[in-house]
């Protein structure tokens, strides 16, 4: 019970006592304080009617306790008696709060590792360990990023403030983009860090209904975790086109795609909305491939990069053959990136030609363990295509394009 | 309650550019610390001398040692710098960018003043 609220309420909490206190790291241990009352108060007690309400104004009595305790220099005086004069209702959610925090945490001036832990720990309440867990480091190197990324914000007065409209779409990308981070570092393993990008996409949806692109990224987000069971089978990765379509989670795939449906009503595309657009089209099989091709000029014309070329050339290798999508592909500068190598494979495998030299460049350049196996599972059967085209021009009853499209595609 | 902050101009060792490309940059500074002045966020502003122009003094036990040149010999120096007062981070940068685009292509490095 406590953990749930913890979950929910830290964010909301910490984001509060930070405008209130002016100080992160004193709004973080005011918190902690009162979230340690409540395990002590709570069982015995009971669990106050409003828990939320409960945690802000205990925390704001622990840090005015705590200000007196720990220091008799005036200034921190002042400001704990400030505090006491403050009218109770200033002390409420003010729906802002946890924006300005959000923004403070995905300010440019900071690292995008810094951006994204300070997120996760301030908002979503994780801890550094989890955090250092989730992003595969020493805790203390995440705990070191954490306090140098909090110095910063104290000593270079980075503002706690939604930014004015002039900066507001620069920014959002930022916050944006961070939260599509988390999501994807949790895409094939960390569930919990998908489910907690997620949490803050609907944080964010709430705050700043009419923005699209919010929208856009929660629906991706719902659109593509709706596919988690059957995107994994004992470890490895099944390709949308093999997923078991029973284990599609029904409910996450109704709500992208009602907000998909939202957006195009609003006509503001945007490169979230559109791949959550071409997701949407994938959760309503048989996927209608001229649609996903025409989705994708679209995002081309918005952000034209080789990696959304990549998957573009998938999509046409659908509707206008192999043949064509090798064309486009080889003509995109990609070398360093293993899916470049594995459209590639699968392209020259359709095309009846042998594709054990891109599957294992694709082999050489993965690092996913699940992504690598899937690779030379795919080689091994390649291998052996080959071989039994050498001894008997036989054809096999296993599948003949072994692995299908190894795009993207979850 | 404002900030000070540090915003240091730096710029590859070698040659100053010729005037013709030197002289209207340094018009367009000269607006742009007026601006400073007149919105009351200019402190204090420099331009130095070469590094070959420096000397370096490091004390040790009763003596301080001297050494001709900069502290360190890189492929960039403090051309300059330029102290203003903002309220927060955003208003510095904001000075910050207006800087490094009169002063493009050098870059601008910010950063706070502790005392």
């Amino acid at each position: 019970m406590i953990e749930e609220i913890f979950r929910a309420e830290y964010g909301r909490a910490v984001s509060v006592l930070t405008r209130v206190l002016g100080d992160i790291d004193l709004a973080e241990e005011a918190v902690q304080d009162a979230f340690t009352t409540a395990a002590e108060q709570w069982p015995v007690k009971g669990v106050p009617p409003a828990p939320a309400g409960w945690i802000i104004t205990t925390a704001r009595n622990r840090a005015i306790d705590r200000l007196r305790r720990e220091t008799k220099g005036h200034e921190k005086h002042v400001q704990a008696a400030l505090l006491q004069h403050e009218p109770d209702e200033e002390v409420g959610d003010v729906p802002d709060d946890r924006l300005r925090l959000i923004f403070t945490c995905c300010h440019p001036s900071l690292a995008l590792q810094a951006q994204v832990a300070l997120t996760l720990k301030l908002l979503g309440g994780l801890t550094t360990a989890e955090i250092a867990r989730a992003f595969l480091v020493p805790e203390p190197t995440m705990a070191q990023r954490i306090v140098r990324a909090k110095g910063k914000i104290r000593a270079a007065r980075i503002p706690y403030r939604v930014p004015r409209d002039a900066d507001l779409p620069g920014r959002l990308k930022a916050v944006l983009a961070v939260v599509y981070l988390i999501f994807n570092e949790g895409y094939l393993d960390r569930e919990s860090l998908e489910a907690e990008a997620i949490r803050l996409g609907r944080v964010l949806a709430g705050l700043m209904p009419d923005e699209p692109e919010v929208w856009g990224l929660l629906a991706l987000m719902l659109l593509v975790a709706s596919r988690r069971r059957a995107r994994l089978r004992d470890g490895e990765i099944v390709l949308l086109e093999h997923q078991d379509r029973s284990e599609w989670d029904a409910g996450l795939i109704a709500e992208g795609q009602d907000i998909v449906r939202r957006c195009l009503r609003w006509n503001q595309p945007g490169p979230y909305q559109i791949q959550a657009a071409i997701n949407a089209v994938h959760s309503d099989p048989p996927t209608d491939w001229h649609q996903v091709v025409a989705l994708y000029d679209q995002l081309m014309a918005i952000t034209p990069s080789p990696v959304v070329a990549l998957h573009r050339a998938v999509a046409v290798a659908e509707v206008e053959g192999p043949e064509k999508a090798l064309h486009e592909v080889d003509a995109l500068e990609l070398d360093r990136y293993h899916l470049f190598h594995a459209v590639r494979a699968d392209l020259l495998t359709r095309l009846g030609r042998d594709p054990v030299a891109a599957l294992e460049a694709a082999l050489e350049r993965a690092e996913h363990p699940a992504e690598r196996d899937l690779l030379r599972k795919r080689l091994g059967l390649a291998a052996a295509d080959q071989q039994d085209h050498a001894d008997e021009h036989d054809q096999h009853d296993h599948d003949p394009q072994p692995g299908g499209n190894a795009t993207g595609l979850r | 309650m404002t900030q000070k902050y540090l915003l240091s101009i730096y710029q590859p060792d070698g040659e100053v550019p010729p005037p013709e490309v030197l002289d209207p940059i340094m018009e367009n500074l000269g607006k742009l610390n007026e601006e400073m002045q007149t919105s009351g966020a200019w402190v204090f502003a420099v331009g130095l001398h070469p590094p070959s122009t420096a000397t370096v003094l490091r004390a040790k036990d009763d003596d301080v040692l001297m050494t001709d040149g900069p502290f360190v010999e890189g492929k960039e120096h403090i051309g300059g710098f330029t102290v203003i007062q903002a309220a927060d981070l955003d208003e510095a940068l904001e000075w910050g960018r207006r800087l490094a685009t009169v002063l493009s292509p050098l870059s601008i490095e910010v950063r706070p003043i502790a005392f």
